[in-house]
């Protein structure tokens, strides 16, 4: 027999409740508890508001660019949820509704597109890695910090998230490479948003899903439908269940869109069709829920605004949070260098507006006689 | 001549080299129907069409060691890196590949490429967007680097750069994209790599610097009412030491600016060329007016960092009383 079969595989895709309202009892009755429900619904509003007051405060002048979460928010914030308190939660830009899940202060977040490193100031219990900015870097810092609680034999794993255009840089391959080779339990969450500015999904990856390229590195891998927070708690539980019993890693595509402009900077009009905007307005991971709690007697008008006024009330004061801390000093971006200052930094830091050259002043303006 | 940004006296470098040789073609991320975040490639992409102004995956490794692979094959890649902050993926291609491939082969490969760059601080951008690295590339062997200060200098460099027969980084200073407008020929004209313009003329004193930073020393020469002679030096490397050496000899004097950290940054390999050629000369130290020796901070301490004509004003007197 010359030829055979080497490998023949499939790629699982999870859908539990579609745009629809359709609801898959077999894989979605008792995943997720009602109150839990109700209080990931108030989890994804927050954050939709959050990102319409941000919006707003890019343009007025208040903040600097900033990226908008609108439509991928039940991704991280399925990840969030299923994973325990310790276990890392490494991001880059689109996940603020599961950072704000774990703990994290909400302003930090506004602070940090505010310019201000202080955002970055995360208390380290709460096991999250700031904003990564370069694309895919971040993948292999959370195999390396999955690889040191396996060091340490602790039960901590670590969940990653990027995007459709980190699955072409050189980072995404060797983070995964790495995990699969040595054995690490860190779950790698791909939120496919269709498009990486103005690029689209098939010029990052012509294969029909993203969740394949898993395969070429032995993982384990699955696709879900990254709109339908059921169906990321679903794909969750099998990954950190994967990775915690096995040790190993595992991945996920969350398929979703990005509702909003890559950031404030960008206007999507300029290369995408509205037509396809609105297909996924149609799909939108916080209505079907909405619409869901309130066949099920979960949710009604009043209570949808008493929550539209309290996410209204919440969202001014993580405003005024951000907005309301002093102005920082510009020894700041000096004492945290390093654990220990060297001496010529120090004499930067204390001469930066005495002196033109971050010098000692008193050499400059009790000179020498000229010489030459 | 038209009265040009330098984003549009960029493009039209651009179109014009495009439309002469078939070999210019450009790549990188959302350069095509974006027209790049910055709009520097705006309209090329219909005018050119999607194989020439190409699109490509979001790999600044990709991007640089395609690029290489198409210059070796007898084309002029312009690939663009969206921000400086992202050159470190392509680093290695840069340095290990682009800059040496000639030398390697004693001639036999060469990398005629032109990777374009927006560079520096001073445009309330997010992290990794604000840096000024050029130094880490003049101190690549192998590579030629240039940063315009103006539009109609940023349209002749670039066509310097894009006929070259070797690597050329070319620095956009973001700060300056927009700014200023300035007449600008129509018609192609090449400015020579390796030499610099005298933006003013003096007798008390030299400034050196380039970039978005020539702005802030023009505003500090003003404020100092002095006689000045400012000296842009368009390319870092090869650099003009002519000029600088005329004009140090003259005023004995110099004061270096720019935005990148002190430590390591390329004035202290001016001030030590001044020293090897001017020590008898000197009136006063070379003084830098430099970035800090930190991080690049964000953008509600930028103006903290980067020199301004405060500090370059400051540097201006102090050089002057010694």
């Amino acid at each position: 027999m010359p030829i055979t079969t080497a490998l023949s595989t499939e790629i699982k895709r999870i859908s539990i409740l579609d745009e629809h309202g359709q609801f898959d009892e077999s894989l979605g009755k008792g995943l997720i508890p009602d109150a839990d429900l109700v209080r990931l619904y108030e989890d994804m509003a927050l954050c939709r508001k959050l990102d319409e007051v941000a919006f707003k405060l890019q343009r007025s002048g208040r903040m600097g660019t900033y990226p908008q979460n609108m439509g991928q928010e039940a991704n991280s914030l399925g990840a969030a949820y299923v994973l325990n308190q310790d276990d890392w939660l490494v991001t880059c830009y689109r996940e603020n509704c599961g950072l704000f899940h774990r703990g994290l202060p909400p302003e930090k977040i506004l602070l940090h597109w505010m310019g201000d490193e202080r955002g970055n100031h995360i208390d380290p219990n709460l096991c999250v890695t700031p904003i990564a900015v370069p694309i895919g870097t971040q993948m292999l810092h959370a195999t390396g910090l999955a690889w040191a609680s396996k060091y340490r034999k602790e039960s901590r794993i670590a969940c990653t998230f990027f995007g459709d255009g980190a699955t072409s840089e050189g980072d995404f391959h060797e983070a995964m490479n790495f995990a699969a080779n040595l054995d690490i339990p860190v779950v790698f969450f791909c939120q496919n948003n269709h498009w990486a500015i103005s690029v689209p999904g098939r010029i990052q990856c012509s294969a029909p899903t993203v969740a394949q390229r898993a395969l070429a590195y032995g993982m384990d891998t699955i696709q879900c439908d990254g709109n339908d927070i059921f169906a990321v708690v679903h794909c969750m539980k099998e990954a950190t269940a994967h990775a915690r019993e096995h040790g190993r890693p595992y991945f996920i595509e969350g398929v979703t869109y990005r509702l909003g402009d890559h950031t404030t900077a960008d206007d999507a009009r300029r290369y995408r069709d509205e037509e396809e905007v609105e297909l996924w307005r149609q799909r939108d991971p916080i209505t079907r829920v909405r619409e869901f709690m309130k066949a099920r007697g979960l949710w009604d008008d009043s209570k949808e605004a008493a929550l539209a006024e309290k996410v209204e009330t919440e969202t001014a004061a993580i405003v005024q949070r951000a907005e309301g801390i002093e102005a920082p000093d510009s020894s700041d971006f000096f004492t945290s260098m390093f654990a220990e200052l060297p001496e010529d930094l120090q004499l930067q830091m204390r001469t930066r507006r005495t002196s033109s050259i971050g010098e000692d002043p008193s050499q400059i303006t009790t000179p020498e006689p000229a010489r030459g | 001549m038209a009265n040009l940004t330098l984003v549009q006296a960029i493009n039209l470098a651009l179109v014009q080299e495009m439309e002469k040789d078939d070999r210019v073609i450009l790549l990188g991320e959302d350069v095509g129907l974006n027209g790049g975040v910055f709009r520097v490639t705006e309209g090329l992409q219909k005018r050119f069409g999607a194989d020439r102004v190409v699109d490509t995956p979001l790999a600044e490794s990709g991007i640089i060691g395609t690029a290489i692979g198409l210059a070796m094959g007898g084309l002029r890649p312009v690939p663009e890196i969206q921000f400086e902050g992202f050159l470190g993926p392509a680093y290695d291609q840069i340095c290990s590949h682009a800059a040496r491939m000639r030398t390697r082969t004693r001639g036999g490969l060469t990398v005629p490429l032109t990777i374009r760059v927006p560079v520096g601080g001073g445009i309330h951008a997010p992290e990794l967007h604000s840096d000024s690295p050029e130094a880490i590339y003049i101190h690549t062997p192998g590579l030629k680097v240039v940063m315009p200060s103006s539009p109609y200098d940023a349209k002749g460099l670039l066509i310097a750069c894009l006929r070259d027969p070797d690597p050329c980084i070319f620095f956009e200073p973001k700060r300056i994209y927009r700014a200023f407008r300035e007449e600008v020929p129509e018609d192609e004209y090449v400015l020579p790599i390796g030499k610099a313009r005298t933006v003013c003329e003096g007798e008390e004193m030299t400034i050196v610097s380039w970039g978005a930073s020539v702005v802030q020393c023009m505003q500090a020469i003003e404020k100092s009412g002095r006689s000045i002679e400012l000296i842009d030096l368009r390319t870092l490397y090869p650099f003009d030491m002519d000029a600088v050496e005329t004009s140090v000899k003259k005023t004995g004097r110099c004061v270096i600016v720019h935005e990148a950290p002190k430590t390591g940054g390329f004035g202290g390999e001016i001030a030590a060329r001044i020293m090897e050629r001017c020590f008898l000369h000197l009136e006063a130290p070379v003084q830098r007016v430099a970035g800090f020796d930190t991080i690049m901070p964000y953008y509600k301490l930028e103006l903290d960092y980067l020199p301004d004509a405060d500090r370059i004003a400051k540097a201006i007197d102090e050089t002057a009383a010694y």
